[in-house]
């Protein structure tokens, strides 16, 4: 039958791309953010995640829309603005088994919300937490973020006189345990690093560079394309091998940093630089975005990866099923315990 | 200042029994806070108790950790009266900083009870006094210094036994309770209430008119505080998710809901079928309830004044993408930091409207013990049936205080876990939305995250939707949605605890209030039957929004007293949003907020200068005067 339509491409559970899809965007053409949409339906899809199991969060802004653009399949709560990480909490207490992604602004989390994503941060929340990072308020017009670089400028020439908050450094030091910077741009390194953040167990925080095509994509900007094409600099070539994928290719030792993930997947980061980075190592790691923005480089790739660290799910010892799940059974004490109670009060 | 002094010298005329005042008076225990003094007072609170006298305690405290006055006043009371009292009679002067004004405010023919060395002899000659070297007493049984603090206060507790006559043993028994399982502490302790009582015992001659007499009016009571009684509630609710921010006077309703937990909610492996989360603030501590709610747990927090506050903006998100949550309100007094530690009823308007937009929410008023208890489980069906953010408001004073109450009765119904659609439900219905009022309640289906359905999911938003819960900005989307959920709140009408009545059918003046107002207004309906000889209907509100029979009682009276602690008249100003033109003007406010609970006497006064009402007394002297005249003539 030459005529018909080749079979779609399904993923290990028998899924084609299309059950990861969202309703139509309706973010500026060009938008960083959707090439990420983009990326988490093709790291979902190529990682086999049911989409009933995915819980998709979000605060307020363009970034915050997105959820709406991927996985109609996966239940979304888009929340108030910059308090997108308490509802996650509640949310993955009342049900650990789900994968959580949370996809923020630089707005969203540098300023509204850097009080909730601090604690976040340092709880090891068990969900994936982006910041599509454009260093603008989109929605109002192009006010700057905390995330802008000092010096760079606005459309209307206005500069920015104070220092951009490194969220990558801020979630190394307070507790995430998997820690990245990537570019919507850079398909391959996203894509690897969107993979890795769906098998690791552990706040993932991956702030990704996500120019504004309207508000922040012209000369002076260092969020827009052409700065990100120019001073993009990789810290490690990313490398995610799923549990189920079959090797293609053996690095050769000392050239690459393996970690394996809990379930079973391997993250590999090819050195790029001439000193060892060791992406394991806490201080090493804030050190070197610290140099990093001192020097003016924008550092991308994976910066920290701890995958032993107990979650917050893991501290509260919580039982296996889902809190919101459990039968009154389990959950209402019986007569016999308010009948001690009674007793103990008289 | 005449009555006391006659009544003290008719004491020490002898064994009279004539001017005894038995189980009927107050106690005033004035301390410093960080003394250690709160399981002593626990324990003369118990120990009358025990003597089967209806009590009450009440602690008067200030913001602080350790060195300012503290005082607390127990009421016996053989006629069941708990409210607040304004005087007390019985004083135990522990704090040299308030012992001249404690002293002072006693009534004539009062007692005090005091370390020796305060010489409070010196400011009163009309009261009766009784030092007790307190220090002298402690060091000589109490070898360790650093306890001696502690002890001290049980010094003052067998003096004071002693004195009231109250039996030795009933307050052993309260101790033996107290300190359960731990023997040096509990011989300790007793060893100091048997020094202060022997002192007692060998020193003084009673001169004062106070005693407790045993009675039977205790028995199958419970002593408990509200928010005790409120994190019972939520236990027995069977709640999952616990996320809050210290506060007083909130904190305790999560430490007893954390304490039952901890004992009825491990597995036998050890794990937790709970949750309880300490936040970063009152921000966080609601997002996550919301966040727990609308992924399916029981979820609850617990806060004042300040962090009612800050929880406006996701009490509008829970109230319009429709969420279940409870929020326990512990009202406390404002505006601002207010008094931190003092009671109040002014959360009530910001509560029922928190939020911007048009947002109003379902508000639970408990107003007794029980009622914590009832509407702490009740609170969590009523949100997952109505699907929102429900709040049960409580006070300081019904939250902190130790309160005598009926027991509590298990649940008698199943918990409602409200309209949620299972994987079977969606492959029978084939699809579903969100938002659309099929059942005609105004109350949609929801599914929960992780059902494993392909049609399950739906988008949650505080944007504008569609009954499909697709992103809308049309206005007739708009108007239905707010419609519908207006809808949903008038059918709560019929769904909140309706009120409690207390009705005599002849009454044209009534009384209107709720929470822990109810105290004072039921002892003032005696007081008024017995001054003015007037009866007084009198109803409870226990929920917002307001049931049909308040709308009926304020029809079938001419004039509604709304009794509230507050400054500007919340409730009666709720009842007017509520109440068609021609009731409102039916509403007449007796207001009392010095941050103190409520008294009988100050209802008294109110009702009775604004009903014109003289004394039965004052009408029989003129009466007489009449008569007198009569015979001059």
């Amino acid at each position: 039958m030459a005529t018909a339509a080749p079979a779609p491409k399904l993923n290990h559970i028998g899924l084609p791309v299309l059950e990861y899809r969202g309703g139509k965007t309706t973010l500026c053409a060009g938008c960083g953010h959707n090439a990420i949409s983009e990326r988490i339906i093709d790291a979902m899809f190529q990682m086999g995640v049911e989409p009933e199991r995915v819980m998709k969060m979000s605060g307020i802004g363009c970034s915050s829309k997105s959820p709406a653009y991927f996985m109609s399949r996966s239940h979304s709560f888009n929340s108030v603005h910059g308090r997108m990480p308490s509802v996650s909490t509640g949310a993955i207490l009342a049900n650990h088994t789900m994968t959580t992604i949370g996809v923020s602004g630089d707005g969203d989390t540098a300023s509204i919300g850097m009080g909730q994503f601090v604690h976040l941060l340092r709880r090891n929340l068990p969900m994936i937490y982006i910041i599509e990072d454009n260093g603008v308020y989109g929605l109002t017009k192009g006010q700057f973020s905390a995330t802008a670089d000092i010096g760079s400028k606005l459309k209307t020439g206005v500069v920015n006189d104070l220092p951009a908050i490194d969220t990558c450094a801020l979630a190394i030091q307070l507790g995430a345990t998997f820690v990245g910077r990537s570019f919507s741009g850079d398909k391959k390194q996203l894509l690897s690093m969107l993979k890795a953040a769906i098998a690791h167990k552990g706040t993932v925080m991956l702030d990704v560079i996500s120019p504004c095509v309207t508000f922040n994509d012209h000369e002076g900007s260092t969020k827009s394309y052409k700065f990100m094409q120019d001073n993009d600099e990789p810290i490690n070539e990313v490398d995610f091998v799923a549990s189920f994928d079959e090797i293609e290719v053996d690095y050769e030792s000392g050239e690459v940093f393996e970690v394996e993930m809990h379930d079973g997947s391997n993250l590999r980061l090819r050195k790029l630089r001439e000193e060892d980075y060791d992406p394991t190592n806490k201080s090493n790691a804030v050190r070197t975005l610290m140099e990093a923005q001192a020097n003016e480089e924008i550092l991308t790739g994976v910066f920290y990866i701890n995958t032993q660290k107990p979650t917050f799910i893991d501290l509260l010892n919580l039982v296996d099923r889902p809190l919101g799940q459990l039968p009154e059974s389990l959950t209402r004490p019986p007569k016999s315990a308010l009948d001690s109670l009674m007793a103990s009060l008289q | 200042m005449a009555t006391g002094q006659v009544a003290l010298k008719d004491v020490q005329g002898g064994n009279s029994t004539r001017g005894r005042v038995v189980n009927d008076f107050s106690i005033n225990v004035a301390t410093v806070n960080g003394s250690g003094s709160q399981s002593a007072n626990s324990v003369l609170l118990k120990s009358i108790f025990g003597m089967g006298v209806p009590v009450s305690g009440k602690n008067l405290f200030p913001s602080n950790i350790a060195g300012l006055p503290t005082w607390y006043t127990i009421r016996a009371s053989k006629d069941g009266y708990v409210a607040r009292k304004r005087e007390a009679e019985v004083l135990i002067a522990i704090n040299p900083e308030t012992a001249k004004q404690d002293t002072l405010a006693l009534p004539a023919g009062g007692v005090a009870i005091y370390e020796e060395n305060l010489n409070l002899k010196q400011y009163r000659d009309d009261v009766a006094f009784y030092p007790v070297p307190l220090d002298k007493i402690t060091a000589s049984i109490c070898p360790e210094p650093k306890l001696r603090k502690l002890v001290k206060n049980m010094v003052y507790v067998g003096a004071v036994a002693q004195l009231l006559n109250i039996d030795l043993g009933v307050v052993e028994q309260g101790l033996r309770k107290q300190f359960a399982k731990k023997q040096k502490v509990f011989d300790l302790n007793f060893g100091a209430v048997k020094a202060g009582h022997d002192y007692a015992a060998a020193t003084f001659i009673k001169q004062d008119p106070y005693y407790i007499e045993r009675m039977d009016k205790t028995a199958g009571k419970i002593i408990i505080d509200g928010n005790a009684a409120c994190g019972m509630g939520a236990v027995f609710a069977g709640v999952t998710v616990v996320a809050w921010y210290p506060i007083t006077p909130s904190t305790s309703v999560v430490e007893a809901t954390t304490d039952l937990l901890k004992k009825f909610r491990v597995t036998p492996d050890g794990k937790a079928t709970f949750a309880v989360v300490q936040a970063e603030d009152e921000l966080a501590a609601i997002g996550m309830v919301l966040g727990a709610g609308w992924a399916g747990a029981r979820s609850m927090t617990a806060t004042s004044g300040p962090g009612i506050s800050l929880m406006a903006e996701f009490a509008g998100l829970g109230y319009y993408a429709e969420i279940p949550g409870v929020i326990f309100d512990v009202q406390r007094t404002g505006p601002s930091t207010g008094l931190p530690t003092r009671t109040s009823q002014a959360d009530l308007l910001s509560t029922a409207f928190l939020s911007h937009g048009d947002t109003k929410h379902i508000v639970l008023l408990p107003g007794t013990m029980r009622e914590c208890f009832e509407f702490g489980y009740a609170a969590f069906d009523l949100a997952e049936r109505i699907q929102t953010p429900v709040f049960v408001l409580s006070d300081l004073d019904l939250g902190m205080n130790n309160w005598m109450s009926e027991q509590f009765n298990y649940p008698d119904k199943p918990l409602d876990r409200g309209k949620v659609l299972s994987v079977e439900d969606l492959d029978r219905l084939g699809s579903f939305g969100r938002y659309k009022d099929v059942d005609g309640d105004g109350i949609g289906w929801r599914t929960l995250p992780g059902t494993r359905h392909n049609k399950a999911a739906y988008f949650t938003r505080g944007t504008g939707h569609n009954e499909n819960a697709i992103y809308s900005e049309k206005p007739e989307d708009y108007i239905a949605g707010m419609e519908r959920l207006a809808r949903k709140f008038e059918n709560a009408r019929k769904q909140v605890p309706g009120p409690l009545t207390w009705k005599n059918g002849k009454s044209k003046a009534a009384f209107l209030a709720y929470g822990s107002s109810d105290y004072a207004i039921r002892e003032g309906m005696d007081l008024i039957q017995k001054e003015y000889g007037q009866e007084v209907d009198y109803m409870r509100i226990r929920a917002y929004p307001f049931a049909q029979e308040i709308h009926d009682y304020v029809a079938s009276h001419e004039r509604v007293y709304v009794v509230e602690q507050d400054r500007d008249a919340q409730l009666a100003s709720l009842l007017k949003l509520d109440l068609p033109a021609s009731q409102v003007v039916k509403l007449r406010n007796i207001l009392h907020y010095n941050g103190l609970p409520l008294d009988a006497q100050t209802v008294v006064e109110e009702f009775a200068a604004q009903e014109g009402l003289t004394s039965v007394a004052a009408l029989q002297v003129e009466d007489v005067e009449v008569h007198e005249g009569a015979v001059a003539s």
